[in-house]
């Protein structure tokens, strides 16, 4: 139990570095936007009580506004996916529901399930980032696209992650 | 009440999910509030040590090009400095009763963390207030004009850059001397919008923008970019695209501006 909040905590700083540090230098133009970070509120164990999922989201988001001067964005943004989080894993859990000792990765539940996790949570993530970043709907089409395209490039390097990082 | 908790308790998920939501928006939305002043000042100082930590490897990787900006800058200081000297000579007999020596001072400073794909942008400096710098002083660097200080804090300084939605300058073209206003359409770094040219100008590809010098920040007649192309959409005006002169993407040493006569400036047209 300890163990895993200790690879959780430190899961969070991970990420929130590798966002501000490398994620966020990649500046191919304005509509590729990756938010690797959310990858943190997509591991958390299932077991997690959901008072402590929200919060989690809260911190996560805030750390990574605290580095962007963006007050309140990144937060608002991962605290509605964390809310999302546990009907989405209703959803689509599998018939027998979910076995304890198994985490929430593509190596326990294979491609295609989380696949479908990511996307419906990194598309919600992102809608609510660009729309609240702009805070108006005038340039809606133009917003829209930088959700999806910025959606595409974070949902690939997540993808990816599974593979390289979180192998088991 | 006992109800009324007895709600919360059962839908407690939800409840939380509204006060963190409201926590967030709330910081967002106000502009000048205490608790936001106090975030972006947290925020300022925490981003400042650890991007300069960073910032390091960043400056060492533009090196090359930040010898050849300064070794143009110093040329063309030099040749500055010696018609100067000529017109000095030259003028010596006029005196006046009272002329200061210089009206701008210029601070070194470096960029240690930069955005450029996000619809409002920001830079942070190195140098903060226990540098002279303070807010709304202009920033370039060789190349052209890079933005206005937006706020500072001890060590540290963000300025707002031309490539954000919320900067508004006041440019004009070189050749002729016409005035208009300069934004930024939140696409490509590269390029701004210069408005308000009445038609009548006679306007040419290639023509230099250059800041027009009227507001106290910016002194006259630096380099804002180039004229990209130009239409008149609606009868009386040019709507200019501006191919700016700065780099957003390599921007390591540059300078702030301080103007010393900015207070008299404001004080004499406020009277108006």
């Amino acid at each position: 139990m300890i163990k895993l909040l200790g690879r959780n905590i430190i899961r969070l700083i991970v990420l929130v570095m590798v966002q501000i540090l490398i994620v966020n230098n990649i500046q191919i133009n304005e509509y590729f936007l990756p938010q690797f970070y959310i990858l943190f509120i997509l591991l958390l164990p299932f077991e997690t009580p959901r008072w402590l999922l929200l919060v989690s989201a809260f911190t996560l988001g805030i750390s990574v506004d605290l580095f962007t001067q963006t007050p309140g964005m990144h937060a608002a943004a991962s605290v509605f996916m964390a809310f999302l989080r546990p009907w989405i894993l209703e959803m689509s859990a599998p018939r027998d529901g979910y076995e304890t000792g198994t985490f929430p990765r593509l190596y326990y539940y294979g491609f295609q399930w989380f696949l479908r996790y990511t996307v419906i949570l990194v598309l919600a993530h992102h809608f609510v980032l660009f729309y609240i970043e702009i805070f108006r709907f005038t340039e809606f089409f133009s917003t829209l696209l930088r959700v999806l395209l910025s959606s595409l490039f974070s949902i690939i390097l997540i993808m990816l992650s599974q593979y390289f990082i979180f192998r088991k | 009440m006992r109800n009324l908790l007895r709600l919360i308790i059962r839908y407690y998920f939800f409840f939380l999910f509204l006060l963190l939501e409201v926590v967030s928006v709330t910081l967002l939305v106000q502009k000048n509030t205490f608790h936001r002043a106090r975030f972006i000042n947290i925020s300022r100082s925490i981003e400042g040590s650890f991007y300069e930590t960073f910032g390091v490897i960043r400056e060492y990787l533009v090196l090359k090009e930040t010898n050849q900006d300064l070794h143009m800058e110093n040329t063309l200081l030099r040749n500055q400095l010696d018609g100067l000297t000529r017109k000095q000579e030259q003028s010596a007999e006029l005196r006046y009763d009272y002329v200061p020596r210089r009206q701008f001072s210029y601070i070194p400073a470096l960029v240690i963390n930069a955005s450029t794909n996000k619809q409002f942008n920001f830079i942070t400096l190195d140098k903060g207030r226990n540098h002279g710098i303070e807010p709304e002083m202009a920033v370039i660097s060789p190349k052209g004009v890079v933005g206005i200080v937006y706020s500072v804090s001890g060590n540290y300084s963000s300025v707002i850059p031309l490539v954000n939605r919320d900067l508004r300058l006041s440019a004009k073209i070189r050749r002729n001397g016409y005035f208009g206003s300069l934004s930024w359409p939140g696409s490509g770094y590269d390029n701004a919008i210069l408005e308000e040219i009445p038609f009548h100008v006679d306007l040419r590809h290639g023509d230099t923008i250059v800041t027009s010098g009227y507001s106290a920040i910016f002194p006259e007649g630096i380099i804002v970019g180039t004229v990209e192309e130009f239409e008149a959409f609606e009868g009386n005006f040019y709507t200019i695209t501006v191919d700016l002169a700065v780099d957003y993407k390599n921007l390591s040493h540059i300078n702030v501006i301080r103007n010393l006569m900015k207070e008299e400036q404001l004080e004499l047209e406020r009277v108006r």
